[in-house]
């Protein structure tokens, strides 16, 4: 066992560095910066083989990446926020040519007003965009799952994108202990890439042509179905990685549903904040728990509804505001998975720190107590809190 | 117009949208696309073969004495009848019938 001091974006550029990447094509932006940095520096110490091109803007990295991940190479690009904006109309199609880039995303808020912290607005608007979307705790977390995300993301059944989530400064910039495997180990893990298509003189092929509708229609149903493979895959790529690592990972991880009567349901490293919380209140006797997603993308509905099969209310937390919508992303998703279950708990959906305004615990026992509250009287007060804003 | 062909399904179709057989455009078939169809009159034609440079689709075919369609690939823009010098015009623009 190694323990390394890292930053949750420099834990990143280390896994990367150990899945022997052959291209980075990136461009800075705070607070995803570390991970290109980082990286940039295995480069120039020549520790790395890999081809790191300079871009001009997001845009111009993702393109690169799509251009290289055709050619079989493996491919990471890491963003943020206005990144993550500019780079849009690049993450279809990515997805949409079963590029299986692998991307670090330190979540920050969007413009405007400028704000360079950490929420999830970033990514919750490209929730549609065809990738698979991961969402860490902790620097462990966004090692283990960066190199997880290779695998998964290139495997025959999958061959999509996927993101690595974590959330701007609050993990991206805190220094962690973080346990990492030896060179060798990852390598054995991750093997090389198997592309779809190589690049053969003799045998040219086509991609990115053009595709009416007559045609198109079937390939988004192939990516729906590539979608639906990850659950799947996933599980098997988890439980080798545990075989080394001894480290249990899945599409979710619960505290005390075991049990629990009201639960908070999130994402990323608001989970820690939650568990304490409701550790807390357990030693008091409270009955509650905490549901944190590992795979937002593609949305694990049946684990979501067998994990909530005893609760009586479930406050969903949103780092992000989905304007005009019933609720944020998240619980609009939660709500939709469901609504299908004929006894189902009440769901109430709290949007929480928007442009990195914190979380502390009074505020997370504060929804707690909601919970508990609705659980008793079996109603919703209020269908959406807006967590801590100022009237 | 010719009866639709059967199509393959998202199961069997390359992952990606990925054309896998080089040189392949031409078993892609434009020609329902048209809403009016280029018709040559064969006693006007001078055989100028205005309508074979214009032709954006490369679907006139030159022949002894006068052009004809390729109606697999024409899309009906209508350019071949427009720069057509005869008068009257040996191409003219019939609208298509289901």
């Amino acid at each position: 066992m190694t323990i390394v001091g890292m930053t949750g974006d420099e834990a990143v550029a280390f896994a990367v560095k150990q899945s022997k990447v052959d291209i980075v094509a990136a461009y800075p932006i705070t607070p995803q910066t570390i991970m290109v940095e980082r990286f940039s520096k295995y480069v120039a110490d020549g520790e790395v083989q890999t081809e790191y091109v300079c871009v001009e803007s997001e845009h111009s990295a993702l393109s690169a990446c799509v251009g290289a991940s055709l050619t079989g190479a493996r491919v990471f690009t890491a963003t943020a926020s206005q990144g993550l904006a500019l780079m849009h109309e690049m993450l279809y199609i990515a997805s949409g040519l079963r590029c299986p880039i692998v991307m670090g995303v330190a979540n920050r808020a969007l413009s405007a007003p400028i704000n360079i912290h950490g929420d999830h607005s970033d990514m919750m608007g490209s929730r549609d965009s065809g990738w698979v979307q991961i969402y860490v705790e902790n620097a462990q977390e966004a090692y283990d799952w960066t190199i997880q995300a290779f695998k998964l993301a290139e495997d025959g059944e999958v061959q999509l994108p996927v993101s690595v989530n974590l959330d701007g400064f609050i993990l991206s910039h805190l220094l962690e202990g973080v346990d990492v495997l030896e060179d060798e180990a990852v390598s054995r893990f991750l093997q090389l890439r198997k592309p779809l298509f190589t690049i053969d003189p003799d045998k040219p092929i086509t991609v990115g042509a053009l595709c009416l509708p007559d045609y198109y229609f079937e390939f988004k149903r192939q990516q729906v179905e590539a979608m639906q493979n990850v659950p799947r895959v996933l599980g098997s790529v988890n439980k080798e990685y545990g075989s080394i690592t001894g480290r249990d990972y899945g599409v979710l991880e619960t505290f005390g549903m075991e049990d629990a009567e009201a639960a908070i349901l999130c994402l990323g490293s608001t989970a820690g904040t939650a568990r304490t919380v409701a550790r807390k209140l357990r030693e008091q006797g409270k009955k509650v728990g905490v549901i944190k997603l590992w795979l937002y993308r593609p949305f694990p509905t049946g684990d979501i509804i067998a994990a909530s099969k005893r609760l009586k209310a479930l406050a969903v937390l949103d780092k992000a505001v989905s304007f005009g919508a019933p609720y944020g992303a998240l619980c609009s998703d939660v709500v939709s998975a469901l609504h299908t279950q004929l006894e189902r708990p009440q769901v109430f959906n709290v949007v929480y720190g928007l442009g990195g305004r914190d979380i502390e615990p009074s505020d997370v026992e504060f929804v707690f107590e909601e919970a508990l509250r609705t659980s008793e009287t079996g109603v919703v007060k209020e269908p959406v809190v807006f967590l801590g804003v100022r009237e | 117009m010719k009866p639709e062909e059967k199509k393959p399904g998202w199961k069997s179709l390359p992952m990606g949208a990925a054309v896998l057989e080089p040189g392949s455009s031409l078993k892609y078939k434009t020609g329902d696309w048209r809403a009016f169809r280029p018709v040559v009159d064969k006693g006007k034609c001078v055989n100028c073969l205005l309508c074979w440079i214009y032709c954006p689709d490369s679907a006139i075919v030159r022949g002894e004495k006068c052009v004809e369609v390729n109606y697999d690939y024409c899309k009906g823009c209508g350019i071949c009848a427009a720069e057509c010098p005869t008068k009257p015009k040996a191409i003219t623009m019939v609208e298509e019938q289901k």
